[in-house]
């Protein structure tokens, strides 16, 4: 049974995302527990380059061809299912994200392979590799082995720090041909299209008033408008406010949004859903009110409320408005 | 505003006749005179483009869609003003707007806050999309426990219909327990439903759910079935309206009274033990849904009861009884505050307190589960935090009864 | 356009979640099975393709619990048939490999170009039910989808990444889509068309063949998280919570 660890790296029009070094910090951890070796599959075209902060690997699997340039599931599944057939790893690393989530079930069927989701958490007790997964909007965790021989891990981000996973200086690059035929796919890139422009930039912002749900109707959020104003900041928003259409896509923070790194993020009235944490872990400081003390926001934050978030609003952008004007 | 297009539109003659034949007496409709008592006594009647007069002569013209584009339906807050001052004594909230709602409902043309309410309501019984099981939460740190009837070891006199803004909205939850304590200091044998208990569904139903009222109704009488008890009493005016005047027809009929009704009938037994002074000036503001709607009338049994709070100056405002000023929580309204103020750029609640403050009253009382988050609302939107406050009459009777160990 | 949504019932997060006397398997005494909110978006865009292009629209369900009622909204709301899928330990849980297996099975049969599901549950531990589906049937599956079009013969689906990127996939049909979010939140149906539909629709009802539920890991432990690197709580009322907040920004540097 093998004891090598690969992470599959995702990159987004050439650059390599940051949840590939959570991958990397965790794989290195997996790998040293088990004796193994730490490779990272890239899949690319010309894109060699992309390798040069993936140190933290062993060695390098790269597969060059333009019909894996950008993502697209047909061709990734695919490629890294037939490179993953021959070589039977003890365990694959794929994100629990947009590229990951498309193409792990499938290779998983392909090849008769477990696979686990939405772990944040890997490492070796008595030589046996185990996981710890978030279930339940992050409510409840489950832990276990990892199944033998070969076992797919979807990864969320928040059990490391990405820059445990990264270091400068390619290793061992290994180029290999595409083990499969990779004509007649049956998904395609049309193109790309780049998000509204024209409103803020909320990763630019050091202060952020972020409203959830809690903020209940659509006429409250002027209270927390009023309140960044008087802070400098900017309103931001969870996944339910942006669905509804109050605020737009621009200003969502988490898995599908933006990660933001504010001195100061506000949660008001945001549960902290993994999806949402994800987008604030380099917050200097999170403040967190949720009338719900198990929210799990709370989990994430350094100070926290439970008072309703709609009537400490007015109240605290006044004292804010005094301190100010003193 | 987030709206979604559903179903097919539907305005031909037959929904000119669905309007006239959705409420006993809806085809008084025919006798409109368009004499516009009714636009100039509605609250929001000022901001509709088709206020309740031009409903009607657009129904009568068959030119009924640009009415639904424009959405403003969602303005009325079934406060029944309009049906309290109609001439011809047409069933405007009931029948008209009530059928309009639903027409809009089935166009998808709902705002989303109004959408979360209504399927909360669907899913867990309440609008505010809590747990059933924690309705009764709010009883479970008082001294005395809160009987649950499906725990009584005992037959119970009062059925305490308690409601969703009083189970679980924190403002309100104070004003069950201050009530819990009357009832406890009257040594009244009452019980609550607790998980079992529903939204009544009057707010639902004038939002235009029938179908949703409906379902609530046969869950929350099937509960009262299964108990033994003399009425049902509850602190909930919009509970009251539709237990008295709807329920019936569902097949349900009990005795129901609102719990000012209840006191005022044994204000010889409840008079001793109001000890403490209460020094204030206080306003009493007649919710819409026990006063003018359905000629429910209940306007003097809550004066009785101020009145006999020692130290209490009962001082009334210009608009009172069956002249009350919406608080705006009605017919859908209270989610829809967005909506209204899009468009109105006024809030109901701001006019009562301004009307209040004017009366120089310092306490605005008021008998409603939603009057008191949405006065304390307007109080600090308009900016007067401290200068009026809001008190339900459970709370100001409890305040005088004080018991050294009331919860609350 | 022939399309089905597969439907997976999730605990609702709104209740207190427990974990059984087992250790390893959430207690399921009290649970409140929602449908997932995902699926819901599924199926709104399943509508709106169907207002679209026209076609058949068939939604299915396991019989995990009480979902009679979900089956007939979506009826109400413009389905035209509804599939229940008995089997038995259906309600003990199903993991996503049991599931996928299933819905391969009780499939045949129902023409289809495109499946449209939730791209994750709440639940999802062991990947996600579209994935699975659209790998046991041979299919293309793109997930985190947004928005879809037909063109050419086949979709082009919008897929989201992250910071508002969009990606535009061609994908050929029969293909699987997992919905991030419909293009319109999910529509309201009125109550009296859902018990209209109870009255006059019919659910079909097909017993589940073998489930294979191979793939998934063994949990040997599931658990609720400890509080222990919790927020520092600020108790007290509104103004003093206020207070001790303007404080803090104060001695942050963050009130300049």
């Amino acid at each position: 049974m093998s004891k090598d660890v690969w992470v599959v790296v995702e990159t987004l029009r050439g650059e390599v995302l940051e949840i590939t070094y959570t991958m990397l910090a965790a794989g290195r951890g997996l790998a040293d527990g088990l004796g193994g070796r730490l490779t990272a599959v890239l899949l690319g075209h010309n894109a060699v380059p992309l390798a040069s902060t993936l140190g933290v690997a062993d060695s390098v699997t790269y597969v060059d061809h333009a019909a894996v340039a950008d993502f697209t599931p047909d061709a990734y599944q695919r490629t890294i299912a037939g490179l993953a057939k021959g070589a039977a790893p003890r365990a694959v690393l794929l994100g629990h994200s947009s590229m990951g989530m498309d193409v792990a079930c499938g290779i998983g069927i392909e090849l008769g392979t477990p696979v686990i989701a939405a772990c944040q958490t890997l490492d070796v007790k008595a030589g046996k590799p185990r996981y710890v997964s978030l279930t339940c909007g992050g409510k409840v965790l489950a832990e276990g082995e990892l199944p033998e021989p070969t076992c797919l891990v979807t990864m969320v981000p928040g059990g490391y720090k990405p820059q445990d996973g990264k270091k400068e200086g390619a290793p061992e690059v290994t180029r290999v041909a595409p083990p499969t035929a990779l004509d007649d796919l049956k998904v395609r890139l049309k193109g790309y299209i780049e998000p509204e422009a024209g409103d803020v930039d909320i990763t630019k912002e050091s202060i952020l008033a972020s409203v959830g749900r809690g903020i209940q109707q659509r006429d409250n959020l002027k209270l927390a408008e009023e309140l960044a104003a008087t802070l400098g900041g900017v309103v931001s928003a969870s996944r339910p406010v942006v669905d509804q259409g109050w605020l737009p896509t621009s200003r969502l923070v988490g898995k599908s949004g933006k990660s933001v790194k504010p001195r100061l993020y506000l949660a008001l009235g945001i549960s902290g859903a993994p999806e949402h944490a994800e987008g604030i872990r380099d917050a200097e400081c999170i403040v967190a009110v949720n009338t719900d003390e198990k929210a799990p926001i709370f989990d994430f934050a350094q100070y926290g409320a439970t008072v309703d978030v709609l009537k400490l609003l007015p109240v605290l952008t006044a004292k804010i408005k005094q301190a100010k004007g003193n | 505003m987030e709206v979604t297009a559903a179903a097919v539109p539907t305005t031909d003659r037959s929904f000119y006749d669905e309007v006239l034949g959705a409420t006993a007496q809806g085809d008084r409709l025919k006798l409109c005179l368009q004499c516009g008592m009714c636009t100039g006594i509605c609250p929001h009647g000022f901001a509709m483009e088709y206020p309740p007069r031009a409903l009607i002569a657009a129904l009568r013209a068959d030119d009924f869609e640009p009415v639904f584009e424009s959405e403003e339906i969602w303005l009325c807050v079934s406060c029944f003003a309009c049906t309290t001052v109609c001439p011809a004594q047409i069933p405007l909230t009931n029948g008209l707007m009530t059928r309009l709602k639903t027409e809009m409902l089935l166009k998808g043309k709902v705002p989303s806050e109004l959408r979360t309410a209504l399927e909360n309501t669907r899913r867990y019984g309440n609008s505010l999309g809590e747990s059933p099981r924690r309705r009764p939460a709010w009883a479970s740190d008082l001294t005395t426990p809160v009987p649950i009837m499906a725990q009584a070891k005992e037959p119970i006199d009062v059925l305490w219909f308690v409601g969703d803004y009083a189970s679980y909205h924190p403002r309100v939850q104070a004003v069950s327990r201050a009530m819990a304590s009357i009832f406890q200091a009257l040594e009244i044998s009452f019980g609550i439903l607790g998980p079992d208990e529903n939204s009544d569904g009057d707010v639902q139903r004038l939002a235009g759910e029938r179908g949703l009222f409906e379902l609530l109704a046969q869950k929350n009488g099937r509960a009262f079935g299964k108990y033994e008890f003399n009425e049902v009493v509850t602190t909930d005016p919009h509970a009251y309206n539709v237990f008295k005047n709807e329920y019936p027809g569902a097949g349900f009929a009990f005795p129901v009274k609102h719990y000012t009704q209840f006191l005022a009938e044994r204000l010889e037994q409840l008079k001793p033990l109001l000890r403490h002074e209460q020094k204030f000036k206080v306003a009493y503001h007649d919710p819409c849904a026990i006063g003018r709607a359905n000629n429910n009338n209940i306007y003097e049994e809550p004066r009785q009861l101020l009145k006999a709070i020692p130290g209490l100056e009962l001082i009334e405002m210009p608009h009172n009884r069956a002249n009350t000023i919406c608080c705006g929580g009605g017919g859908g309204g209270n989610w829809l505050d967005g909506f209204v103020w899009e468009r109105a750029h006024t809030r109901t609640s701001e006019w009562r307190v301004k009307e209040a403050l004017d009366a120089g009253a310092q306490i605005l009382a008021v008998a409603c589960p939603y009057e008191t988050p949405r006065f304390e609302d307007a109080v600090k939107s308009m900016g007067h935090e401290g200068g009026l406050i809001v008190k339900d009459i459970a709370e100001l009777l409890a305040d005088a009864i004080a018991d050294q160990g009331r919860d609350g | 356009m022939n399309i089905v949504v597969p439907i997976k019932f999730v605990p609702d997060l709104v209740e207190e979640l427990e974990i059984d006397p087992s250790g390893v398997a959430l207690e399921r005494t009290y649970m409140r099975l929602i449908p997932s909110e995902q699926d819901e978006h599924a199926l709104e865009q399943a509508l709106l393709l169907k207002e679209r292009y026209g076609g058949n629209l068939t939604v299915v369900t396991l019989d995990t619990g009480d979902v009679d009622e979900t089956l007939f909204t979506a009826i109400a709301k413009g389905a035209d048939r509804v599939v229940k899928v008995l089997g038995e330990g259906f309600a003990e849980g199903v993991n996503n490999h049991a599931a996928s297996s299933v819905l391969q099975a009780a499939l045949e049969g129902i023409p289809f170009d495109l499946i449209l599901t939730g791209t994750q549950a709440a639940d999802d531990l062991d990947g996600s039910t579209g994935p699975l589906l659209a790998a046991r049937l041979g299919l293309p599956f793109v997930g985190y989808v947004t928005g879809v079009k037909q063109e050419d013969g086949g979709v082009v689906a919008r897929k989201e990444y992250p910071g508002g990127l969009v990606a535009e996939m061609e994908v050929a049909l029969p293909a699987v889509l997992g919905i991030q979010a419909a293009e319109n939140p999910p529509r309201y149906v009125v109550t009296s068309l859902v018990m209209a539909a109870m009255k006059t629709a019919k659910i079909e009802e097909v017993e589940a063949g073998e489930a294979d539920s191979s793939g998934a890991a063994e949990v040997a432990r599931m658990y609720l998280p400890e509080p222990s690197e919790r927020a520092e709580m600020i108790e007290g009322n509104v103004d003093h919570v206020a207070d001790v907040l303007v404080t803090l920004l104060r001695e942050r540097g963050l009130l300049a």
